[in-house]
């Protein structure tokens, strides 16, 4: 498969929200930040698997639902003190069309 | 664009704990270069005493390594004494002719021991107890000589003679007036101390003035006002401090016993800050280092231009750190006229307790012997709580006021390792020891960052606070009244919802310009109190923002650990019928939820679905006339009921219909956490009233309403706030009470703690004996109600775009 899937429009993304990218090897989620930056990682916080896409977006940084860890969207690392990393996927919109690479899926 | 000089003179424990903070809030301001005339890096000043006793070593007691200034760029000038400040070429210039320029200068120069000058006071094996060069000295004597006398019997006496005594010394302790450290202790207390170091081997002479120091070259004793002598080979003076300002003075800046500063830590000369014991604000001198902490805080605010943090002065607590005894003191512990003290004391099993009070508030504190809620009597005195209601358990402790988790849990120090301190998180005590000594940490926010501990229920704060001052020796977490609301600002929450209400501020928005917000989208802690303060202050025009709500009250139902969510529908008063059942029953089978389960409030919770069915699920139940539950916000919860009259042998009123009028009133109104609600139809409480936010116990003649009881980490009974003759009064103060813990507690802060914060008194006078108070709230309430009583599973499953956003943008199936 080609490694840039588009995935559906920016407006799709709520500001300061999240959607979710299903695949056959588990959830991506998809970050859309203040500024209109979209990130892509890995819908699964490093500590206990919490689902990141529900957290609440701030700066370029999510804090996860279930235990409060900060994942920093760019990397995917955990926000110190906190220690731990999910992976990231890169992402471009054009024209207002969200597209993301999977090559490393 | 070249940075900003900035000179640190004086590399102690407040001087670099303020670049630390500086760093953290603007890490490439500044150029850093730091004097220090001692030849380390910066140590932990207040653990001299367990390295004096052979209990830690130097190492162990360093915060900040060399290797720490090189990772920040910082220049360190070490074993360089700075001699003198030219303040028209803004340089300094130390003793070996180095000099640094500046454009901001720090000043902590900390002080020095007070050398009584009687005869002899310069002679060889005369000492202070100041630093490490001290205790070596110290360790140096003990190896050679045997006789010690420490002259000054405060905490720093204390602490320098039993360490002495460890090392195999025979101590005297030397005491000017007839009470061991008549600073912290009385006479009760002391006494008791004075016993217990008597047991282990100390010696005292009480009631003497040293006149002069014996020797020819080397001391040999002491002598006496009184003409007695005292054979010694080591003379430790530790009769108090003084700070050192002969610097500041001769540059021509305002001193007076300190350098003086003002509420930004600033000197007479604006570009010169000064912090820790050198300083004078407000007419104090500190000696001690929680309040070195707050002055580095507001001071690195101000030289990161943040510009609005105000040091106001501190109150202090000590303890003394000398291994198996527990001694705390807080406040003004001797009284007057106008103080009441509550004191327990018993001498045989060597506990005393004494609590000062002042208008129901404590004043201060002395604990021998049980410190454990040392930490606790801090806080209510930092806090100034009102106490009257656990005025008679107070010496008792917090463990009595319900606290299940820890209660009888006891004395930090000797616990071992591998004991359990934080259940909720599974954190041990060597972890949290691990990572104070192992991560530099000094407050509980940080061990909580860190660690984990106390980070969830909170039940175990005191144990954790008391783990910390027992690691670092003392206590460091002495935050001012008024904690900011998080990170993103040093506003608190008072402050925050005041400029709302005053400036008439709508948005999340236009609150963060308003105040300067740090951070260009607030964080996750401060998004959600301003969402609701807005809510709360202008429910006619402010717009709810659901991006800064918790996901439980975005996706409106509660999240699980495997990411799916429960979904709890309302069953007014806890009651339901065959068709509702049959309903639930079908849209379990049709999404095949997996668990359901009767919950504690009395509804029925299906667990197990999947984001994407939310909609359709509220979809069938909103068919079968059933609305959202709001069992996953902060807001109204639930209302309790027993069946009362209609079927009761023993009922007295109508307890179901009133609970569901009470619910038809309440329901979908926020609040700063959940609210939960009981009518009982008599008074043997079957709807367990009395540990909710708000019950109603019938009786025959009316309904008693009580406020502030919670289950849950804390068991707390709800107070008795009056008593009512009809089902009209009821629903009033119930709707008066909400609206008034609607407008006055703090995001986050459930009823019970609210109303031990502001006191029960305060809460009658709004809503018993100000009538029009109370209605004027009840409109208030009723008014919001008009806007927020839609369901909002109605609202998402009607709306197309709104309910797709709950499934996955993008399925990809090749992947």
């Amino acid at each position: 498969m080609s490694e840039w899937v588009e995935v559906g429009s920016l407006e799709q993304i709520p500001r300061l929200g999240s959607r979710i990218v299903q695949t056959g090897k588990g959830d991506i989620a998809l970050f859309r930040t203040s500024r209109d930056e979209i990130f892509a990682v890995r819908d699964a916080c490093p500590h206990k698997q919490g689902p990141l896409s529900q957290g609440i977006v701030h700066g370029n940084v999510v804090t996860c639902p279930l235990h409060s860890w900060e994942i920093d969207l760019s990397s995917g690392e955990a926000l110190p003190p906190d220690e731990g990393c999910t992976n990231t996927f890169a992402t471009r919109v054009e024209k207002g069309v969200v597209l993301i690479n999977l090559a490393s899926l | 664009m070249s940075k900003d000089k900035l000179v640190l003179v004086g590399n102690g424990m407040a001087g670099v704990r303020t670049l630390e903070e500086l760093l953290k809030l603007a890490p490439d301001k500044y150029d850093i270069t730091v004097f220090g005339d001692e030849p380390y890096g910066n140590y932990n000043r207040i653990l001299l005493s367990p390295v004096l006793s052979g209990e830690k070593t130097i190492d162990q007691i360093m915060l900040n390594d060399l290797e720490w200034y090189e990772q920040n760029g910082i220049t360190l000038h070490r074993g360089k004494k700075v001699v003198r400040i030219d303040r028209t070429r803004r340089c300094v210039i130390a003793e070996d002719g180095t000099t640094a320029e500046y454009d901001r200068l720090l000043l902590a120069t900390g002080s020095s021991p007070f050398i009584i000058p009687v005869p002899g006071h310069h002679m060889e094996g005369v000492l202070g107890f100041r630093d490490i060069g001290d205790v070596d000295s110290m360790l140096a004597i003990s190896k050679q000589y045997r006789r010690a006398a420490v002259i000054g019997g405060g905490l720093l006496g204390l602490e320098a003679a039993n360490g002495l005594l460890q090392q195999g010394m025979d101590v005297t302790v030397v005491h000017l007036l007839d009470t061991l450290m008549e600073r912290q202790l009385d006479k009760t207390a002391a006494s008791m101390l004075q016993r217990t170091l008597e047991e282990r081997g100390l010696k005292f002479k009480m009631e003497a003035e040293t006149e002069a120091i014996l020797g020819e070259q080397r001391v040999e004793g002491l002598r006496f006002k009184d003409g007695s002598q005292l054979e010694a080979d080591l003379v430790v003076m530790a009769v108090g401090i003084r700070p050192n300002i002969e610097l500041a003075r001769e540059a021509g800046l305002h001193c007076e016993r300190g350098i003086v500063v003002n509420d930004t830590l600033q000197t007479f000369d604006p570009r010169i800050y000064a912090v820790g014991e050198c300083v004078q604000h407000r007419g104090v001198t500190y000696g001690l280092v929680a309040p070195l902490f707050e002055q580095a805080r507001v001071c690195a605010n101000h030289l990161a231009e943040y510009g609005i943090g105000h040091y106001e002065g501190s109150v202090t607590s000590t303890k003394l750190k000398v291994t198996g005894i527990d001694l705390f003191s807080a406040g003004d512990f001797t009284g007057g006229e106008d103080t009441e003290a509550i004191v327990m004391h018993d001498a045989s099993a060597g506990i005393y307790k004494k609590i000062v009070l002042k208008d129901n508030r404590v004043e201060g504190a002395v604990l021998y012997g049980d410190t454990v809620d040392g930490a606790w009597y801090f806080q209510l005195l930092r806090d100034g709580t009102d106490i009257s209601e656990i005025r008679d358990q107070l010496l008792f402790g917090q463990a009595h006021l319900g606290d299940s988790g820890h209660g009888g849990e006891n004395a930090a120090a000797s616990l071992p390792d591998d004991a359990e301190v934080c259940g909720c998180n599974g954190v041990t005590k060597g972890d949290i020891v691990k990572a104070i000594v192992e991560k530099g940490l000094f407050t509980l926010d940080e061990v909580r960052a860190h660690t984990k501990a106390s980070a969830s229920c909170g039940s175990c704060t005191g144990l954790v606070e008391q783990i910390l001052a027992d690691t670092v020796g003392g206590d460091y977490s002495a935050a001012p009244q008024t904690q900011p609301m998080c990170g993103c600002t040093d506003y608190s929450h008072d402050d925050v919802r005041n400029t709302i209400r005053q400036d008439h501020l709508t948005t999340i928005r236009a609150v963060m310009k308003t105040l300067d917000w740090r951070t260009p989208d607030g964080c996750s802690s401060c998004r959600p109190a301003l969402n609701y303060y807005l809510l709360a202050a202008w429910p006619e025009e402010a717009q709810d923002d659901p991006q800064s709500r918790f996901i439980n009250e975005r996706a409106h139902a509660n999240i699980q650990k495997d990411g799916t969510y429960s979904v709890v529908p309302r069953m007014w008063g806890g009651v339901t019928s065959p068709a509702e059942l049959r309903a639930i029953a079908d849209i379990a089978e049709q999404f095949e939820v997996p668990l359901l389960k009767v919950t504690g409030g009395q509804r029925i919770d299906m667990f197990g679905i999947k984001k994407e069915d939310l909609p359709a699920v509220w979809s069938e139940l909103n068919k079968a006339g059933m609305v959202s539950g709001h069992a996953y916000g902060k807001s109204l919860r639930t209302v309790k009921t027993c069946v009362g009259s209609e079927w009761c042998r023993f009922g007295t009123q109508d307890s179901t219909g009133l609970g569901i009028k009470i619910e038809k009133m309440t329901w979908g109104s926020w609040t700063p956490h959940k609210f939960k609600i009981a009518v009982s139809g008599c008074p043997r409480n079957c709807a367990e009233a009395t540990i909710k936010d708000l019950g109603v116990v019938c009786v025959d003649s009316g309904y008693e309403l009580h406020i502030g009881g919670n289950g849950g980490v804390k068991v707390r009974a709800a107070d008795p706030l009056c008593k009512v003759a009809t089902e009209e009064e009821a629903l009033e103060y119930c709707g008066a009470f909400l609206q008034l813990y609607r407008e006055e507690a703090r995001y986050l802060e459930r009823t019970a703690p609210w109303l031990e914060r502001v006191g029960l008194a305060w809460i009658k006078e709004n809503l018993v004996e100000d009538e029009a108070r109370r209605k004027a709230l009840y409109q208030r309430f009723l008014q919001a109600q008009k806007i927020a009583q839609k369901d909002p599973w109605a609202q998402i499953a009607g709306d197309r775009q709104e309910s797709g956003r709950f499934a996955p943008i993008k399925i990809v199936t090749d992947a």
